[in-house]
């Protein structure tokens, strides 16, 4: 019997009103987080994931959106609720670490005066009580030094250092979900790999659930227990993360592992995705993929729904012989 | 933070230096100026000449020259003026500073209180209609010349609604605050608020956009994030880096203002200030009186300045280490 989900989000759309037309960001995504289970959401830049996640939390103000759909986390519905009523979610029952520490951390204040007030907000702690806190949470990050170094502002702090943080902040209150924001894509290589491991470790000792926006397949693979693969705001494959990487389903799920998975041979050249991720503005009505697709079939013009089995689900056209067929083509 | 403001005190005394030295060549060694001609009068023989250059040293070399009004103004304190002889020029400014000091150092108070107000109401009511409404009055402040609303306000109070509504307004003129602090302030009232209006209304609208702009940061959605509430979110981060810029600009027209740029002010409400002395010394071309004036000027603007760099190094701590 597994355990009732942290998050579940079921069919969210997100639309901007804008002059040219509605802006579908996200058009019915679902999906559930278990208790300690690390999500992956990949996706092209725009496909709306980032979006997605901040309409959850009532971060997107821009006045001209409609977020319809559900929400629930720890089984209470969320979306709508006032700021009021969201405040003590987020950033108590909710982390949030964002893809540019650069950015994320109001310059004019130490590190540890906006952990001490995260920590404040949401807790009865005194100063002193918060301060002891918020050093254990630095060294718990790995900063070395945390009691000379939570004095120091972020402009002090290198951009690895800084996304230690910003990661210790998130921590801070104990959150049963942490939503991680592409939390390395602003980092060199070196320091990505820091991270993922020190989320890997703190996920553990934490016992948070992880949602992870990505756009980089290696992330998905090092991390995530299961993938959302979105395109255009709307999922394309959904499944757990074995099964999406070694055995991907959709036509779009191959372009972003590199190139279309080979069952044996070796293909030397990298392949990559022809043309540009498809405008939110003019979403086709059948699939969104279909324009940039290889593949394309007539009945591309209607939309396909997820489906499949085992947990491993994609919204495509395809018949299963005809991928079998395809990939085998292509190791040839 | 303590070698960053001796660095920066050191400099200002450097930046005074040089403006009295640009000043004093600007009206002594300008081609074609001749402080004799103008002190001796119209049509004067070369001898008169002759001798008024010899009797204020005007036939002396430039830099002795330099010296010795450096030594009049700052050391001996003597410096007289050329058109009134005899009368001396120190006591002539720092008679006309406190009038000055006291109008703009209480505009001051009226207009970043009534700014900073109307900046966060208007900022914090965005998209509702009392942000337009702020933002109006604002413009409407700050389009509407200093002189034109003093003599509005002299006309309404002192003379069309003086027996009615505002017969407890004092007639123009200074009263000292160590003589009586309430009819001081009751005389500058009036000059406080028409000065303080176009100030407000820069204020209320420049720290609207940059709270504005503030509020799009990404460290405010990691506020949200954090659940902090909208307020402490406006008050404690956004305004708290828009205060940066408000205090630079807040130094360079506090600074201008006690220099002499609340001329028009002064003039309106009969206020004998340093605006009012520059005034009638250009007039005049009464060269000492401009001089001290000018490096009276100066220092407060250049002393506005390093109070503001040293300010702005206490409000964002990234400039301290540069």
């Amino acid at each position: 019997m597994p355990e009732s989900p942290v998050l579940k989000v079921s069919d969210l759309k997100v639309t901007f009103a804008t002059r040219q037309g509605p802006l579908r960001a996200v058009d019915g995504l679902s999906f559930e987080v278990a208790p300690k289970e690390v999500v992956g959401i990949v996706g092209e830049s725009g496909s709306g994931k980032s979006v997605s996640m901040y309409s959850m939390l009532g971060l997107v103000r821009d006045a001209n959106v409609t977020i319809t759909g559900s929400v629930e986390f720890q089984g209470r519905e969320i979306l709508g609720l006032s700021d009021k009523e969201m405040q003590p979610i987020r950033g108590g029952e909710i982390g949030m670490i964002f893809q540019d520490p650069m950015t994320a951390l109001t310059p004019v204040y130490t590190v540890g005066w906006q952990i001490v007030e995260q920590l404040r907000t949401h807790t009865t702690m005194t100063k002193a009580q918060a301060r002891e806190r918020a050093i254990e949470l630095l060294s718990e990050v790995g900063i070395p030094d945390p009691r000379k170094r939570i004095d120091h502002y972020p402009h002090e702090f290198s951009g690895g250092m800084r996304q230690r943080v910003v990661i210790a902040m998130a921590l801070s209150c104990n959150p049963k979900l942490l939503i991680a924001d592409e939390p390395t894509t602003a980092l060199d290589v070196t320091t990505q790999a820091q991270i993922l491991d020190l989320m890997v470790k703190l996920q553990d000792s934490y016992n948070s659930s992880i949602v992870i926006i990505t756009h980089d397949m290696g992330v998905i693979a090092e991390m995530a227990h299961r993938v959302v693969v979105m395109y255009a705001g709307r999922p394309a494959e959904v499944g757990p993360e074995i099964d999406v990487v070694r055995n991907p389903r959709h036509p779009y799920t191959w372009g972003l592992l590199g190139a279309v998975p080979r069952i044996e041979s070796r293909n030397d050249r990298l392949a990559t995705i022809p043309g540009n991720a498809v405008s939110p503005l003019d979403i086709p009505e059948g699939c969104a993929f279909a324009d940039r697709c290889e593949y394309r079939m007539d009945i591309c013009t209607k939309r396909p729904q997820l489906k499949g089995a085992n947990d491993h689900l994609d919204a495509c056209w395809l018949s299963d012989e005809q991928r079998v067929a395809i990939r085998t083509k292509a190791s040839s | 933070m303590l070698s960053f403001t001796l660095r920066r005190v050191l400099s200002a005394v450097l930046v005074l230096l040089a403006i009295s030295v640009a000043v004093f060549l600007i009206f002594f060694a300008t081609p074609g100026v001749d402080p004799a001609a103008r002190i001796a009068g119209r049509s004067a023989s070369p001898a008169t000449l002759e001798h008024v250059r010899a009797a204020f040293g005007l036939d002396r070399p430039i830099f002795i020259r330099y010296w010795l009004m450096m030594d009049h103004l700052f050391i001996k304190r003597d410096l007289t003026s050329y058109v009134n002889v005899g009368l001396k020029v120190v006591p002539q400014v720092l008679k006309a500073a406190p009038v000055t000091l006291a109008l703009v150092s209480g505009a001051a108070v009226i207009w970043l209180v009534t700014g900073i107000f109307g900046g966060i109401v208007a900022a914090a009511n965005r998209g509702k209609f009392i942000d337009p409404l702020v933002m109006f009055v604002g413009i409407a402040a700050v389009s509407v010349p200093a002189y034109w609303l003093g003599e509005v306000v002299n006309l309404i109070t002192q003379s069309r609604l003086h027996s009615s509504l505002f017969a407890w307004v004092p007639s123009a003129g200074y009263i000292p605050f160590t003589q009586n602090p309430w009819q001081w302030a009751l005389h500058l009232l009036f000059p406080w608020l028409t000065l303080a209006a176009l100030y407000a209304g820069i204020y209320a609208r420049v720290l609207r956009a940059e709270l504005v702009n503030a509020m799009n940061e990404d460290y405010v959605r990691t506020a949200r994030a954090k659940g902090l509430s909208e307020r402490r979110i406006l008050i404690k981060h956004a305004l708290r880096c828009s205060l940066v810029s408000i205090v630079s600009l807040f130094g360079l027209d506090f600074g201008a203002l006690i220099g002499g740029a609340a001329l028009l002010t002064e003039v309106v409400f009969g206020l004998q200030g340093v605006g009012m002395l520059t005034y009638t010394s250009l007039q005049n071309l009464d060269l000492p009186v401009i001089m001290a004036c000018v490096m009276y000027g100066s220092f407060f603007v250049v002393l506005a300045n390093a109070v503001v760099d040293i300010l702005y190094a206490f409000l964002d701590p990234r400039v301290r280490v540069a």
